[in-house]
């Protein structure tokens, strides 16, 4: 069994922005339910003597937890890679400075788009100009600094200035993340999904773009996995490199995991994160080969591509042992084919968080 | 990129040098990467300051091991520059805060 090397911590489910792609699930907890700074703690150190080596600190908003740099601070004491990723919403100097103080190693601010009304459109709240100064305020402390982008219908004829945006920036790397669609993307899958004219386009400038600015800011390319004819590797298969876990605890091999109905899904609270995964029947439900199906369970790919992505596969067709519906060997291909003519207007359901539970 | 014994590397801004205790292995660390490196190759990067050319680290090597390393210098230092691990060009002096 391999050692993870990756974990992706939570730490909350409140954001101050609305994206209609957010990944995570569509039903969420409140501040109440989520873990706390010491659970945290032991989690970082049990991820850290398990060999992972990257930490990315996510959400929701990362700044929202008033006990970021505590975890910054004893994350980088066990000796994690650890890499804030933020909207910018929040990252104010004095912050900023205690994170630094701490040892962050990374931070990645997301951007909507290079044009401020669809921006705000797509974030559902006004937040380029906190963006803005929250880049030029880790650009000014010269942190490594990377600028995420998620692309999608109506944002992809933009990519260019887009571009040229996150290099003016001063980014160090740049993430131009097709949409995958689970949770909230999945939702508004008419409204986000792209033409393939716009992603052939998108595809050469990126193409362009990487040798362009190779040596002043790498810029990574996710693809759309729709219009694409093999599946991804999804994280290097499951329970092979990466744990998620999410702001109440639970433990998953991927994000759109929680998705998955008919798994036994596991808490930190109970279990040390080495028994999860050594021991956890999630962990160990799609590991190496022996549940897959025909088509993959005779294809020379399933080595390549582990057969897809879980999630999409149960969210797809019902059944997490499938293919994944997007390869062209996959019975189900169509509904893939079906979903790339859908095309609605772009009309968002909004991520939103159910109401404060009362205080007492 | 061409390589000559008066280029200056140094790690990528992101890229950092960590010694991995749970594998017993030297590791460069980067976002959301991870490679695992021998021992000779944590010797090069560990020179790799910005201000050493390829011939010092070179010759600090040869020193240290009583051989020739030039070429294998340079062999390694090829692989991570195409993998933009590491970079050429002096540290630029950081900027005051």
């Amino acid at each position: 069994m391999s050692l993870p090397t990756t974990l992706l911590a939570e730490l909350t489910y409140r954001c101050p922005l609305r994206c209609p792609y957010c990944s995570n699930p569509l039903e969420m907890t409140q501040a109440a339910a989520e873990l706390s700074t010491a659970d945290w703690k032991r989690v970082f150190s049990q991820a850290r003597n398990l060999g992972v080596l990257q930490l990315g600190l996510s959400g929701g908003e990362p700044l929202v937890r008033k006990d970021l740099e505590e975890l910054v601070a004893h994350a980088r004491q066990e000796g994690l890679y650890t890499t804030l990723v933020t909207s910018g919403l929040g990252l104010v100097r004095g912050r900023l400075d205690r994170l630094r103080e701490a040892g962050i190693d990374h931070i990645q601010i997301s951007f909507q788009d290079v044009d401020t009304d669809m921006a705000e459109k797509i974030a559902g709240v006004r937040s380029v100009k906190q963006k803005l100064e929250a880049a030029a305020l880790v650009k000014s402390l010269d942190l490594p600094f990377s600028v995420n982008v998620v692309l999608h219908r109506a944002n992809l004829d933009r990519l260019e200035a887009i571009i040229a945006m996150a290099a003016e920036l001063g980014a160090d790397r740049l993430e131009l993340a097709n949409t995958q669609y689970y949770g909230w993307a999945l939702e508004n899958r008419a409204a986000l999904m792209p033409t393939r004219a716009q992603v052939d386009r998108a595809r050469a400038i990126a193409e362009q773009a990487i040798k362009r600015f190779r040596g002043q800011m790498q810029i990574i390319f996710v693809l759309p996995d729709y219009y694409e004819s093999y599946p991804k590797p999804c994280y290097g298969g499951w329970g092979v490199n990466y744990v998620l876990v999410t702001p109440e605890g639970r433990a998953l091999p991927c994000h759109g995991a929680t998705s998955i109905s008919t798994l036994e899904f596991v808490n930190v609270r109970d279990h040390s994160l080495e028994w999860i995964w050594r021991e956890s029947p999630i962990f160990n439900a799609f590991r190496g080969d022996a549940w897959m199906k025909e088509p993959c369970r005779s294809c020379p790919r399933k080595a390549t591509d582990f057969g897809g992505c879980r999630c999409q596969a149960f969210q797809l067709t019902g059944d997490a042992a499938n293919t994944d519906p997007v390869c062209i060997l996959a019975p189900q291909r169509g509904m893939i084919d079906a979903a790339l003519g859908e095309a609605g207007p772009l009309e968002y359901t909004y991520r939103s968080l159910p109401a404060e539970p009362q205080r007492a | 990129m061409t390589l000559d014994t008066d280029s200056v590397p140094r790690l990528w801004r992101l890229a950092r040098l960590d010694f991995d205790r749970v594998r017993q292995r030297p590791v460069l660390l980067y976002p959301e990467g991870a490679v695992f490196i021998n021992e000779s190759g944590r010797a090069i990067l560990e020179l790799c300051d910005g201000e050493r050319s390829i011939a010092e680290i070179a010759r600090v090597l040869g020193e240290r091991f009583n051989v020739d390393v030039l070429q294998d210098v340079i062999e390694y230092l090829s692989r991570m520059i195409d993998r933009d691990l590491v970079v050429i060009g002096r540290a630029a002096a950081r900027s005051p805060v």
